[in-house]
C-alpha cells in the first residue's frame, strides 16, 4: 500500500470519526437537558420569587397566582419541557428570568469574556507546563524537579477558588500590584489596558488551578521519551543536550499531551465558573450560579449544554489531532 | 540549517517581564473626576431589573425615570411629569392630573398622556405580568382625557394615592405588544426622562449612569454616577478607605469607623424601615392574645437596638414610625417590663412549670420562630426575643431558612418580617393588620383581625382631611396596643459615609428598600461639586 492511499484511508478514518461524535451528541444534549430539567422540577426554589424579588413581600395571592399563569410556571413539566425545546429547535433560546433579558443576549453578551478569560487561563497553563514540565524532566530528581513535582501534587489538591481568594489576598490586598475584581476599575471605560488588567490574576489563577496535571503529565511523558531507542540514538551521534531533548524527545512526549489537554476542558469549564464568580468576572461562568439559585432554567439549560458541548468538542479536538498526528492511533468505531 | 533553540531560562525571564509588565503598582483614586463631576457609588445590592413595571424605583427617585409627582426631603410631594399636583373629587375616587410638555424620552420620543395610561394599564393587566399589580389593586382605570390630562379613577376612595403617583412612566411604545415584562427590554435599556440616562450596565459588577443633558429640571452637576456592586460589608468598607469609592452604605458599626476620616461624613438616615415578630394568630399558643401583649411587654428593644444596630434605630411598637409625627399616638406603646409580662401570663392562666416553661390546660408555651438565613440583623433580634420571652416562661425555638422553606409554613409559625414607607400610615399599616389582607403572601402573615383596628384603618384610607386622617391613625395605633397581633421591635436606621465634595445633600427618611435610589444620593441630581 502506498503513502497516498494510507493518509486517504487516514483523513476518511478521522472523518468518520468527527461523524460518529456528531451523532452521539445529539442524544448527548437531549439526555443532558432532560436532567437539568428534572433537577430543576424537584428544586425546592420558586421561579416565581426570582420574578417578584422583594415586591413579593407585598403582592396579592391572587396577583402571584396570575403572574404564575402567565409565565406559564403552573402547567405541567411535560409541556414546559417541551415549550423550551421547541423554542431550542426553532433557534428561540427563551428568556432569562434571572437577568431578565433574552438568553441569547446573554450569551452574546458574556460569551466574549469567558472565552477570553479561558484561552489565557489555557495559555498560561500550556506555557507553565512546557517550561516546568521540561525542565523538571531534563535535570530529574535536581531541586527544581523536586520542587515542580511537590508543588504540582500540593496543587491538584487545592481547589481554583481557594487559589483565587489566597491569590486576592496576597497580589491583591497585600502588594496592591493588581485590581480585586471586575472587568475595569470602577469608574473606568472597557478599554484594552484596563482590561488585560483585570484579565492577568484570574487569568493566572485558572491557568496556575489546571497547570499541575498537565506540568506532571509532560514530565512524565519526556522521561519516557528520553529513555527511547532513537533519543539514545541522537544522544550516541554527540548531538547537544538541548537538541537531543527539544528536538528528538519532546515532539514524542508532545502527543499524548494534546489527550491530555482535551480531558481537561470539563475542569477548565468548571474551574472558569469558580473564577469568574470570585472575580466578578462578567462571563457566561458567573451567571450559572445565579441562574441555578434561581432556577432560571432556560439559562441554565443554555449554559450547560454549552458546557456539554465545549466537553464534547474539547474531547473530539484531541482525538483527530492524535489521530493525524500519529498514524498509530486508531480512530474509534 | 537548524536554527538555535532559546535556552529554557529566557523563555522564563521573558515570561516574567511579561507579567510584570501587567503588574504595574497603582494606586486607585476615587472617581471624582475632574472638579467632582462624577462619583463611585459602592452598593451591597444590585437592582434584578430597570423597568418600573417590575418595580424599578417603585418609591420614586429612580435617576432614570421621573413620576408624575416626586417628594421633598419632608415627604410632600411636588409635580414632576406632572405640571401641579393631582386633584380629587370630593368622593375621593377620582383623581385629574395636568403633564408637563415639551419633555422628551431618552430614546427622543415624546412624552404625552398616552404613555401614562399605557404604563398604568400595564400595570393592572395581567398579560404584563408585573410584579406592582397588587400595589396599584385600587387603580379601576385611567384613560387620557386630552393629550396632556389624565384622570385616574379608583375603585374606592383611596387618601395616599397621590404618593403612588412616584412610580416612573415608560415609553408607550415600549409597551405595545402585551406579554411578560421579563424579555421587557426596558429591563436592562430603560427609556425614561429622568435627570441620568444608562450608560452602561455590567450585570454583578457595576452601572454607569450619565447625565441627561436636556432634562426638564436642568442637566446634573454631577454627570457621571459609577454605581459599582458589592455584597460584602467589611469590602465596601475597603474600598471606600482605599478611596476608591465616594460614598457607600454600610452597617452603623463599619460607618462609625470613618467618624475621624478628614474627608468623609457619616450619614445617618431614619426609616420607616421596621423589624417585626408576626405571630400567627391561629396557633394554641401565640393565638392567646394574652401571649402576644406578655410578648410585646416582655421585649426589651432599647437593648437590642443598642446591642445589635450599634445604637442605631428606635423602638417600635406599632408600624407607624416616629418620623411620620403627625400620625403618632404617643400613648401607644409598651413599656419593658418583665414583671407584667409574667402577671399577664399568669392571670391568663398560663402556669410555670418546672423547667420555667409555662403551659395552659397540657399546652406548653412553645412556639417556633422562622427568620431568613443570611440576614445577620434578623437573626440577631429572633435570637434577642427568644431570650427575652424565655425570661418570662415562653420558649421559643429559632430556624433560620431560606424563603422557599418559610413560605408555606407562613400562618404556622411565627417569622422575623422587614418593611416599611415613611411617605403615608396607610401604606404599610393596612396590608400588614387589615383583616382583608389575612394571610394573603406576606400580607398580614398571621391572619390578625381586629374590628376597631380595621375601622380606624378604613376611616384613613378614605378620607382625604388630613386632621381626620390623624384621628383615625391614632384612634388605630390605641386599638392595636390594646390588643396586639406582632411584636414590632425596631425602626432601623441607615448608616452611609459619603466624601465631602459635594454640596446639596439633604436628610430624608429613608423607605425600606434603599440603594442606588433612596439614601443621601436620593437628590443627586441637584448636588453641585465644591470647588
Amino acid at each position: 500500500m502506498s503513502a497516498g492511499t494510507a493518509s486517504r484511508g487516514r483523513g476518511r478514518a478521522v472523518l468518520g470519526l468527527v461523524g460518529r461524535r456528531l451523532a452521539l451528541a445529539v442524544p448527548v444534549f437531549g439526555l443532558v437537558s432532560v436532567g437539568v430539567f428534572a433537577l430543576g422540577a424537584i428544586s425546592p426554589f420558586d421561579p416565581v420569587y426570582q420574578y417578584y424579588g422583594s415586591r413579593i413581600f407585598t403582592a396579592d395571592e391572587a396577583d402571584v397566582a396570575r403572574v404564575r399563569a402567565e409565565l406559564g410556571l403552573d402547567d405541567g413539566l411535560l409541556a414546559q419541557f417541551g415549550r423550551w425545546a421547541g423554542g431550542l429547535l426553532s433557534g428561540d433560546l427563551g428568556t432569562s428570568r434571572s437577568l431578565r433579558q433574552p438568553v441569547a443576549q446573554v450569551l452574546a453578551e458574556r460569551l466574549p469574556w469567558t472565552l477570553l478569560l479561558v484561552c489565557a487561563g489555557l495559555a498560561v497553563a500550556v506555557l507553565l507546563a512546557l517550561v516546568f514540565g521540561v525542565w523538571a524532566a531534563w535535570r530529574q530528581g535536581g531541586w527544581l524537579d523536586r520542587v515542580v513535582t511537590a508543588v504540582g501534587h500540593g496543587l491538584e489538591g487545592v481547589p481554583p477558588f481557594v487559589l483565587a481568594l489566597g491569590a486576592i489576598a496576597v497580589f491583591a490586598l497585600g502588594l496592591r500590584w493588581l485590581p480585586v475584581a471586575g472587568l475595569t476599575d470602577a469608574g473606568a471605560a472597557a478599554s484594552p489596558g484596563q482590561v488585560a488588567r483585570h484579565l492577568v490574576l484570574p487569568a493566572l489563577v485558572l491557568g496556575v488551578s489546571q497547570s499541575p496535571w498537565l506540568v506532571l503529565h509532560v514530565r512524565q511523558s519526556l522521561l519516557t521519551a528520553l529513555a527511547e531507542d532513537h533519543v539514545t540514538g541522537a544522544r550516541a551521534r554527540g548531538l547537544a543536550e538541548h537538541v537531543v531533548v527539544l528536538r528528538h524527545a519532546l515532539p514524542t512526549a508532545l502527543l499524548p499531551f494534546v489527550t491530555v489537554l482535551g480531558a481537561r476542558v470539563p475542569e477548565l469549564v468548571t474551574g472558569a465558573v469558580l473564577v469568574e464568580e470570585v472575580f466578578s468576572w462578567p462571563g457566561v461562568a458567573a451567571a450559572v450560579v445565579r441562574a441555578a439559585l434561581a432556577v432560571d432554567f432556560p439559562l441554565l439549560a443554555a449554559l450547560t449544554l454549552l458546557a456539554t458541548a465545549a466537553v464534547l468538542l474539547g474531547s473530539l479536538l484531541a482525538d483527530v489531532a492524535t489521530a493525524l498526528l500519529d498514524p498509530r492511533v486508531a480512530t474509534d468505531g | 540549517m537548524r536554527q538555535r533553540p532559546v535556552p529554557l531560562p529566557a523563555v522564563l525571564l521573558l515570561a516574567a517581564s511579561v507579567a510584570a509588565g501587567c503588574t504595574t503598582p497603582t494606586t486607585p483614586t476615587a472617581d471624582g473626576g475632574p472638579a467632582g463631576t462624577s462619583i463611585t457609588i459602592g452598593d451591597g445590592s444590585e437592582p434584578d431589573t430597570l423597568n418600573p413595571l417590575l418595580g424599578f424605583g417603585e418609591d420614586g427617585v429612580s435617576k432614570l425615570y421621573d413620576g408624575l409627582v416626586e417628594h421633598n426631603a419632608d415627604r410632600s410631594l411636588r409635580p414632576a411629569l406632572a405640571s401641579g399636583l393631582p386633584t380629587a373629587t370630593p368622593d375621593g375616587r377620582s383623581w385629574t392630573v395636568g403633564l408637563r410638555t415639551g419633555v422628551k424620552f431618552s430614546d427622543g420620543t415624546d412624552f404625552d398622556a398616552q404613555d401614562v395610561v399605557a404604563t398604568y394599564r400595564a400595570l393592572r393587566d395581567p398579560a404584563y405580568a408585573s410584579s406592582l399589580t397588587s400595589d396599584y389593586a385600587m387603580i379601576s382605570d385611567v384613560v387620557a382625557l386630552d393629550a396632556n390630562t389624565v384622570r385616574f379613577d379608583l375603585s374606592h376612595p383611596y387618601a395616599p394615592f397621590p404618593h403612588k403617583l412616584v412610580l416612573g412612566i415608560v415609553p408607550s411604545e415600549k409597551l405595545a405588544q402585551p406579554g411578560p415584562l421579563e424579555a421587557n427590554p426596558l429591563n436592562t435599556e430603560p427609556v425614561g426622562t429622568g435627570p441620568y440616562r444608562l450608560a452602561e450596565w455590567r450585570r454583578g459588577e457595576r452601572l454607569v449612569l450619565e447625565a441627561n443633558p436636556d432634562y426638564f429640571g436642568g442637566a446634573p452637576a454631577v454627570t457621571k454616577v459609577t454605581v459599582v456592586f458589592a455584597t460584602d460589608d467589611n469590602t465596601r468598607a475597603q474600598r471606600m478607605s482605599g478611596g476608591e469609592f465616594d460614598a457607600t452604605v454600610l452597617p452603623p458599626t463599619l460607618a462609625a469607623t470613618f467618624a475621624d476620616t478628614d474627608d468623609v461624613t457619616v450619614i445617618t438616615h431614619h426609616s420607616a424601615d421596621y423589624r417585626t415578630i408576626a405571630l400567627p394568630t391561629h396557633h394554641p399558643v401565640t393565638g392567646d392574645a394574652a401571649v402576644r401583649l406578655a410578648l410585646n411587654h416582655a421585649v426589651n428593644r432599647q437593648g437590642m437596638i443598642d446591642a445589635y444596630l450599634g445604637g442605631k434605630g428606635v423602638p417600635a411598637y406599632t408600624p407607624i414610625p416616629p418620623v411620620l409625627p403627625e400620625f403618632v399616638e404617643p400613648a401607644a406603646t409598651f413599656s419593658y417590663d418583665r414583671e407584667q409580662a409574667e402577671r399577664i401570663l399568669d392571670q391568663a392562666g398560663w402556669v410555670k412549670g418546672a423547667d420555667g416553661v409555662r403551659a395552659r390546660d397540657g399546652v406548653p408555651a412553645r412556639f417556633t420562630l422562622m427568620y431568613a438565613a443570611g440576614d445577620a440583623v434578623r437573626k440577631d433580634l429572633a435570637t434577642a426575643f427568644a431570650s427575652d420571652a424565655r425570661a418570662v416562661g415562653i420558649e421559643v425555638s429559632l430556624e433560620g431558612l431560606g424563603w422557599e422553606a418559610i413560605d408555606p409554613r407562613l400562618g404556622q409559625d411565627a417569622v422575623v418580617l422587614a418593611g416599611g414607607r415613611p411617605f403615608d400610615p396607610d401604606l404599610t399599616a393596612y396590608p400588614l393588620l387589615h383583616s382583608s389582607y389575612a394571610a394573603n403572601g406576606y400580607n398580614n402573615p398571621g391572619s390578625y383581625a381586629n374590628p376597631e383596628v380595621d375601622a380606624a384603618l378604613d376611616a384613613g384610607r378614605h378620607t382625604t382631611d388630613p386632621g381626620q386622617r390623624a384621628v383615625a391613625y391614632k384612634q388605630f395605633q390605641r386599638a392595636y396596643t390594646a390588643d396586639p397581633g406582632m411584636v414590632f421591635l425596631a425602626f432601623l436606621d441607615h448608616t452611609y459615609v459619603l466624601r465631602d465634595r459635594w454640596q446639596g445633600y439633604q436628610e430624608v427618611v429613608d423607605p425600606h428598600t434603599h440603594g442606588l435610589t433612596w439614601g443621601p444620593w436620593w437628590n443627586l441630581p441637584s448636588w453641585t461639586p465644591i470647588s
